[in-house]
């Protein structure tokens, strides 16, 4: 075969051989492994899974708390709202005690009127809360300093 | 030089031969591998969303924001609540401030005062990643960064996303956003860390009610499932054909 036909063959095996190295180095074990799947056929890291699974957990629910505030969590589910979570208004418990040693807890007015601000929905559950015209109930007062959240009914109190 | 029509269909056939047998040796597609659909996984993920009971309180936000460490003062999150205040002269005001975070504590929408008697409807709807068995932003990422896990859900690959946004413009529900500390895309992961741990996610734990729910669509028992297959539900934007796996109690046609 002449020569001006091979040589062009040379560089496209080269060049298929280079990319072949290099690909080889570039793109990760576990790219592309997965079995099953759907339609992209799975191109990407498998061990990206593990990173998301390995994600740290902040929201500890309430379970953990009771493990040591046995009264608090007994108060609160004893009243009406007892379907509040104790992490909603005491921040996610991630490490404590360890880290953080105390959770800041949320008593601002504007925590409780995310519920009970009345809104006049008709379709909605909202409307059906205790709620309140918040420019007409003590405007610019905090609620937890007439109401304890652990047992918010002033009747019982 | 001189070629004849023998050399010349004979070299060619040599050529072709010659280049199509390295090609095989990249093994891009292992078919072996790829199977129609998810077959093996007992598990699918799937979400419920209860329009009915939504009050609008946002604590799903504000924990979803704080679990998945999402920058909680820039407009970005992974889900919100939308308020829908429908008018009986059919006017309607749809907002959603800051995703909903702070909750819905005024009974005004953009500065406008609502007549409280001149309301039809009143809701909430809650958005987040509907997980589609068919998902738009999977099939336009161009390096393989964003995928589909076994049992249903759309993770993206942050070492391995190059930020070029395609998935933003491609997913039909506005779900994905750009992160501004990693310099990815960002979606909901249905908070994997926390399911496959057992727990619920951020935002189903810290609803006081149980407008959001997770399931097992794949177990019979799950009361999710229960309620998905026996119930009257719905799917936002059908029609793009990305079967969304997020699913309604009591849409209205105003929500998209």
């Amino acid at each position: 075969m002449k020569n001006h036909v091979l040589r062009p063959l040379f560089v496209v095996i080269i060049g298929v051989a280079l990319l072949l190295v290099v690909r080889h180095f570039m793109v990760p074990a576990d790219f592309g492994v997965q079995e099953g799947g759907n339609f992209t056929y799975n191109f990407h890291r498998l061990s990206n899974v593990e990173d998301w699974k390995n994600f740290k957990v902040k929201y500890r629910g309430r379970e953990y708390c009771q493990e040591c505030h046995e009264e608090n969590a007994a108060s609160i589910l004893d009243s009406p709202h007892e379907v509040i979570q104790c992490e909603n208004c005491h921040g996610p418990a991630i490490d404590h005690p360890d880290n953080p040693e105390t959770l800041a807890i949320d008593t601002s007015r504007a925590q409780c009127l995310r519920c009970h601000t009345y809104l006049p929905y008709p379709t909605s559950q909202r409307s059906e809360l205790p709620g309140i015209d918040p420019q007409d109930h003590n405007p610019g007062e905090n609620c937890v300093d007439c109401h304890n959240p652990h047992n918010p009914d002033l009747e019982n109190m | 030089m001189s070629c004849s029509r023998r050399d010349l269909l004979k070299n060619t056939f040599k050529a072709t031969l010659a280049s199509t047998l390295p090609l095989s040796a990249f093994k891009m597609l292992s078919p072996a591998q790829v199977k129609a659909s998810v077959g093996d996984a007992n598990v699918r993920w799937v979400f419920l969303v209860d329009t009915q009971k939504c009050v609008g309180c946002g604590l799903c936000v504000k924990a979803c924001k704080n679990e998945n460490e999402v920058p909680y003062d820039p407009p970005i999150t992974r889900t919100w609540v939308e308020r829908y205040v429908l008018m009986k002269n059919g006017q309607s005001h749809i907002e959603s401030p800051f995703g909903g975070r702070d909750g819905y504590t005024d009974t005004s929408i953009h500065e406008n005062e609502i007549p409280a008697d001149q309301i039809a409807k009143g809701f909430f709807v809650s958005k987040l990643c509907n997980q589609c068995k068919k998902p738009a932003c999977v099939q336009v990422c161009p390096v393989g960064a964003t995928y589909q896990t076994l049992d249903g859900v759309v993770l993206v690959d942050r070492k391995w996303c190059i930020g070029c946004g395609y998935c933003i413009m491609a997913c039909p529900y506005g779900m994905r956003f750009f992160h501004p500390v990693h310099k990815v895309a960002e979606k909901c992961t249905f908070c994997y860390h926390r399911i496959i741990k057992g727990m619920k996610t951020a935002c189903v734990q810290n609803c006081p009610f149980e407008a959001r729910l997770i399931g097992n669509l794949k177990d019979p028992n799950d009361p999710v499932t229960k309620i998905i297959m026996n119930q009257r539900v719905s799917v936002l934007k059908d029609e793009y054909g990305t079967k969304p796996q997020v699913y309604y109690i009591g849409l209205d046609t105003n929500v998209r």
